[in-house]
């Protein structure tokens, strides 16, 4: 037998090897991943800086790196941005763009208001009838856009805003509401209720306890919604096609035209950086505030 | 009318309150006056009604039926910050986007006070509670005790007739806890302010209370001192809820004569004609007899022949310090027995026991009333 003091005891932390299988292929998962993500918008952006030539006969993974005389690099985007046409109609996207801010933000800025307002009264102002009234609006946040899409086209034709940005304006609007509401009365109910129970020992009323208690706590959820409103409506087809008309189009209809209603030679290039166009505003938000959203996903982690 | 009347030499009176959620009843039909100046624990274990009461007498809570009078007037219809209360809560309640000093003066603002006079209030609050240096501060850069001295400074500035509390220490730890009792029962000194507090830890109701009120199911139990409600429950739930190791329970039944009444406890006969019986002894009653663990004397075997002293064995012993406790076991039942630190005793040794009847206490069995 051999005595203990010979022995390697164990002391401090286990020992580890430099790679472990486990991690070996959690690391290689991801990559792989990362890969079939980030490759498609690779190319994307690379095609977008291309002329025809270099497209038909370049390799799709390699950018251009020279231009023949006259040709620029940037030449598929102004066309994009100015002059690609849809039919007889030549202003490229631009216009469209601002069609979309158009309804965007008035959108935004209306259904995050109202449904903050009514969420907040939902959780702490409780009122005859208020859980039916919140039963109606989880159901309204389930239903289908589809079912609502021909009575919605009767109740604007009737107020006499079909065709126009208004309309456009008001379905996203009336149709964010019922989710925002949800989300912001969840989040309310989330935070402590002895807070709002001290503002009314303080005297504070309804709307001092909403807009200088509540909504400094909101910033976190505040984020989330705006996000999703945004991104929400910027992306959408479907009302944008059925409300705007022809000449208020939002960008992601005329995008849709763009590739659908070239004749003669189909210019890559051109549909890409137009692509990129209607993209770029939801990436941006997202990543100026990614952290934000993240941290407003996880919320109810607002301790006093 | 006649309630009204007599709600006037009372800072808080409640009549006839009653809260029902459904058909779940909270409260039911309370009466309360709390004189100018007192201070009053709502005591109880959660779910008895003690925080609702104080939410009723708040104006957080529309009471199903009753009245609440503060200084004399209704106030039953009345918004929380005019009834003249402060209050203080469990989690402190700070607003987290301000500073301590936009927390102290937030009521004020609301009120459009005048800057001046905000300062003064600001000022004379953070020095009786010694948060000067904090004022600066937001509440995530506060720790625990100074969040919650900040909230009752925040009931403070409000120049109020009754300060409410809601479980004010009981998110602080042990220290801290005892360490702001000491300065609330100081505060009550300097002030003079009607105090309703509610706990559910026995030795905050103790030490601060002028009256407890021990609360159950929506009931007041017992309303009384500090000292009184020790050592004169009123009812078993009361004796059991107060006291710490509790109070011990044995089954008997009331013997002898009414001159020389005595209980039988474990076999054995106990003589009780010195206990101050409410209504005069009645033989042959079911009884639970009550006795705190400082009132049984332990006397090693070789004394145990005087009478009155009946047999046990020492079961194990807990020292706690500043004494000890021992378990006793006393046929099947088990009692503790608070002791000297200094005397030691060995699991397994025979000793005698002693009550003392006056101090101790017996309840009808069935309706668990003092008798």
């Amino acid at each position: 037998m051999s005595s203990p003091s010979t022995n390697i005891e164990p002391t401090g932390p286990r020992p580890h090897p430099w790679l472990e299988w486990d991690r070996v292929v959690v690391y290689a998962f991801l990559t792989l991943t990362a890969l079939y993500f980030l490759a498609p918008l690779y190319i994307v952006i690379i095609t977008s800086f291309k002329d025809l030539d270099h497209i038909r006969d370049g390799n799709i993974f390699w950018p251009q790196t020279a231009y023949p005389d006259g040709v620029h690099f940037y030449d598929p985007w102004r066309r994009a941005w100015w002059e690609v046409c849809t039919g007889l109609e030549c202003h490229g996207i631009s216009p469209n763009f601002w069609n979309s801010v158009k309804v965007t933000v008035p959108s935004v800025i209306v259904s995050v208001a109202v449904a903050l307002t009514t969420g907040y009264a939902l959780s702490n102002w409780p009122f005859k009838m208020s859980e039916a009234f919140f039963t109606v609006l989880i159901v309204g946040s389930f239903v289908p856009y589809q079912v609502m899409l021909y009575p919605m086209v009767l109740l604007t034709k009737n107020m006499g805003i079909y065709s126009t940005l208004t309309a456009v304006i008001f379905v996203h609007t009336v149709f964010g509401l019922p989710f925002l509401t949800l989300l912001f009365r969840n989040y309310f109910a989330s935070l402590p209720v002895e807070l709002f129970k001290a503002a009314r020992v303080d005297g504070a009323g309804f709307w001092r306890i909403l807009i200088q208690i509540f909504v400094p706590m909101s910033l976190p959820i505040l984020t989330v919604a705006v996000i999703l409103q945004v991104t929400g409506i910027w992306n959408d087809f479907l009302f944008g096609v059925v409300f705007a008309g022809l000449p208020n189009y939002p960008m992601t209809v005329k995008l849709n035209n763009i590739f659908t209603s070239s004749f003669g030679v189909k210019e890559y290039n051109v549909e890409m950086a137009a692509t990129i166009l209607t993209g770029a505003v939801p990436l941006l938000i997202y990543f100026l505030s990614g952290r934000y959203f993240v941290r407003g996903i996880a919320a109810g982690a607002v301790k006093g | 009318m006649a309630t009204a009347q007599s709600t006037k030499t009372h800072s808080v009176s409640i009549r006839g309150l009653a809260q029902s959620y459904g058909s779940l009843q909270v409260l039911k039909q309370l009466d309360l006056d709390i004189p100018d100046g007192e201070f009053l624990v709502l005591l109880g274990p959660s779910g008895c009604g003690k925080s609702t009461l104080l939410n009723c007498i708040a104006g957080l809570l529309e009471p199903t039926h009753g009245q609440v009078f503060i200084k004399g007037k209704n106030v039953t219809w009345e918004e929380p910050s005019k009834r003249g209360i402060g209050m203080v809560f469990q989690s402190y309640a700070l607003y987290p986007q301000m500073t301590a000093e936009r927390n102290l003066s937030f009521g004020l603002r609301v009120a459009g006070m005048a800057k001046d006079e905000i300062e003064k209030r600001v000022k004379r609050a953070s020095e009786i509670l010694q948060i000067e240096p904090l004022l600066a501060r937001k509440p995530m850069q506060l720790s625990g005790g100074q969040r919650q001295r900040v909230a009752i400074g925040r009931a403070l500035v409000r120049d109020v007739d009754v300060f409410l509390f809601d479980e004010p220490l009981s998110n602080l730890d042990a220290k801290l806890r005892a360490e702001l009792r000491v300065e609330i029962k100081r505060l009550h000194q300097r002030l003079g302010n009607t105090m309703i507090y509610v706990t559910h830890d026995q030795i905050e109701a103790m030490t601060l209370a002028d009256r407890i009120a021990v609360m159950k199911a929506g009931a007041i139990q017992q309303l009384d001192t500090p000292l009184t409600i020790y050592s004169k429950p009123r009812n078993r739930y009361v004796a059991g809820f107060i006291g710490s190791p509790s109070m011990n329970f044995i089954k008997a039944k009331v013997a002898g004569t009414v001159k020389v009444p005595t209980v039988e406890v474990a076999g054995q006969k106990v003589d009780i004609s010195e206990y101050a019986f409410v209504d005069g002894a009645v033989v042959g009653r079911d009884v639970e007899f009550g006795a705190r663990p400082e009132h049984i004397r332990i006397l090693r075997a070789k004394d145990a022949t005087a009478k009155g002293i009946i047999a046990a064995t020492v079961e194990l012993i807990e020292p706690m310090g500043s004494d000890s406790l021992v378990w006793l076991e006393l046929g099947d039942q088990k009692l503790s027995a608070r002791v000297e630190s200094s005397e030691h005793y060995k699991s397994g040794e025979k000793v005698g026991i002693q009550f003392r009847i006056d101090q101790a206490s017996l309840f009808d069995l069935q309706s668990g009333e003092r008798i």
